[in-house]
């Protein structure tokens, strides 16, 4: 490619500086955890573990987190189901309508979380009477994380043809059996992947879970949100973020190991 | 059994798609669908003043406060102003950056750029945002302050991988032959860019916007954070759910960004911009 060095050396700088935008206001947080101030003097006066410490004693975190867990999995489980079975059905036929699924199922995460959080609300509340608890959060998380295990799912089974399930059938194998030996074990990491960004689609969501979640639900994004505005508050909830932002190097690394190769997002 | 079952849905092909498509149609179609028609329904009720009960009958009285309210049609643009302002920001310094990934680092390096980009998505949204709270505090490091010009900065951070990562697939995807060829044609950088990179790369722009621009549109709780005093759509349709109980008003609030949202997608689905979700 004929770019000149300037050009070159302009891309590589703004690459650097974007990655540096991208990462300092994190690490920022991760210092602040151990910051010894408690309003964040800059630069830290002292460092201290004492904010880990009234972190992990504080029951309502621990509370919040557990619920997010809960969540989190069940949104995960039915993505899994919804988006595999879709990914499936447009990847394998044709019929009318079939970009209409595609565009159906991009739409939870297309429109505003607004949108959804308060339509999914008033049809549990108003139409369905079913009182908001932790069963709706799952229901509401579940709509909007189908996309990335469908995303995911077509993106393999496209790669990988019909060829190979041809062969199954030409040895012997039915529907059940090509599927159980040689379909699923060649789309595992794709469905890892998918599951993975669901959960984690799930685990950080605030806006739907806030119109889902009724009075009693707590998750953890929520119980962060209600003391960001709590100055006395203020060294836990750094420490949690901080907790959070070391975590999600984790899924990566997952994902990383079992498929090695970019998850899809 | 098992065996003739697996041969009748072997032989026909469209009892095999109902019986896929069933599950995913009867959630996102019929539950999915349904609750955004019973919203779009409620935006035509009102909201007794006195008891706080809904009103069921027709009535046109919320989108007429909607569009002679100067507040609302302030807030409306203010907010689509945010939204385009964040898209433009994050494709000024998502291309660059995109195209530094895709087309000049080493393939081991580029694995290892992509995970960069990608771990801090997996980095909770309010957390995000909240480190930005804790930089533009005044008396903190940037020390600037909150307010609009906060939010569109905190908006642009939150998305940008969103917009990374779909021109990089996208600049992935364009063969390093045709960028020799317009230089063997005689195209310099900026001619390149603009006749052969821009055009075969747009479907990625478009398919990275529809994330910033509707992840912005919606958002209420970055305002929350770092916008001081500053409304966005959000902020009423939230308010006139929660202090005004008015549900059918903010109904009517929502269908400005889903309205505005179904116009982009439609603008945007002939680029094919969809496939590159």
């Amino acid at each position: 490619m004929n770019l000149s060095r300037t050009a070159r050396a302009a891309l590589w700088a703004a690459l650097a500086a974007g990655l540096a935008v991208i990462y300092v206001p994190l690490a920022v947080v991760v210092l602040n955890s151990f910051n010894a101030d408690r309003t964040f003097g800059w630069p830290p006066p002292g460092f201290t573990f004492d904010w880990w410490a009234a972190a992990w004693r504080s029951t309502g975190m621990r509370e919040a987190l557990w619920t997010s867990v809960q969540a989190a999995s069940g949104a995960t489980l039915i993505a899994l189901l919804l988006g595999t079975l879709a990914a499936f059905a447009v990847q394998r036929h044709t019929f009318f309508g079939r970009e209409t699924v595609s565009l159906l199922i991009v739409l939870p995460i297309a429109l505003p979380g607004i949108v959804t959080g308060i339509a999914l609300s008033n049809t549990f509340h108003s139409v369905l009477g079913v009182p908001l608890g932790l069963f709706t959060v799952i229901v509401g998380h579940a709509t909007f994380c189908v996309v990335t295990v469908y995303n995911n799912v077509l993106a393999r089974l496209r790669r990988l043809g019909v060829s190979i399930e041809e062969a199954s059938a030409d040895l012997g194998a039915d529907t059940f059996t090509t599927f159980r030996l040689v379909t699923f074990p060649m789309m595992r990491s794709a469905l890892l992947a998918g599951g993975l960004l669901a959960f984690a689609l799930s685990f950080d969501e605030i806006i739907v879970t806030t119109f889902t979640a009724g009075a009693g639900v707590r998750t953890l994004p929520i119980w962060i949100f209600e003391n960001l505005f709590r100055p006395n508050q203020a060294p836990v909830v750094n420490v949690v973020a901080a907790a959070l932002i070391l975590l999600s190097v984790l899924p990566i690394w997952l994902a990383q190991r079992i498929s090695g190769e970019a998850t899809r997002y | 059994m098992r065996r003739r079952l697996a041969t009748f849905l072997h032989r026909h092909a469209g009892v095999r798609l109902s019986l896929l498509l069933s599950a995913p149609m009867a959630w996102l179609g019929l539950a999915y669908l349904g609750a955004l028609a019973a919203l779009l329904v409620t935006a035509f009720w009102s909201t007794d003043t006195f008891t706080g009960n809904l009103v069921r009958t027709f009535t046109w009285a919320n989108f007429e406060d909607l569009v002679t309210g100067e507040v609302y049609r302030t807030i409306a643009l203010r907010s689509l102003g945010v939204a385009a302002a964040v898209t433009l920001i994050d494709l000024v310094v998502a291309f660059p950056m995109a195209f530094a990934m895709a087309k000049l680092a080493s393939p081991r390096a580029q694995r290892w750029l992509v995970i960069a980009v990608l771990t801090p998505l997996w980095a909770s949204y309010l957390v995000k945002a909240y480190a930005w709270r804790v930089l533009l505090s005044t008396g903190g490091i940037l020390g600037w302050g909150y307010g609009l010009g906060a939010t569109v900065l905190t908006l642009s951070y939150l998305w940008l991988p969103y917009m990374i990562l779909p021109i990089y697939a996208g600049l992935e995807r364009l063969p390093n032959s045709l960028l020799d060829a317009a230089g063997d044609l005689g195209a310099r950088g900026w001619r390149t860019f603009r006749t052969v990179v821009w055009p075969l790369t747009f479907p990625a722009v478009a398919a990275g916007s529809i994330f910033t621009f509707s992840l912005s549109l919606g958002d209420y709780i970055t305002v929350k954070i770092v916008g001081g005093r500053s409304q966005l759509i959000g902020n009423v349709v939230y308010d006139n759910i929660g202090a005004a109980n008015n549900l059918p008003f903010a109904a009517a609030v929502a269908t400005v960004p889903v309205v505005i949202m179904l116009v982009y997608l439609a603008a945007v689905r002939r680029t094919g911009a969809l496939e590159n979700l």
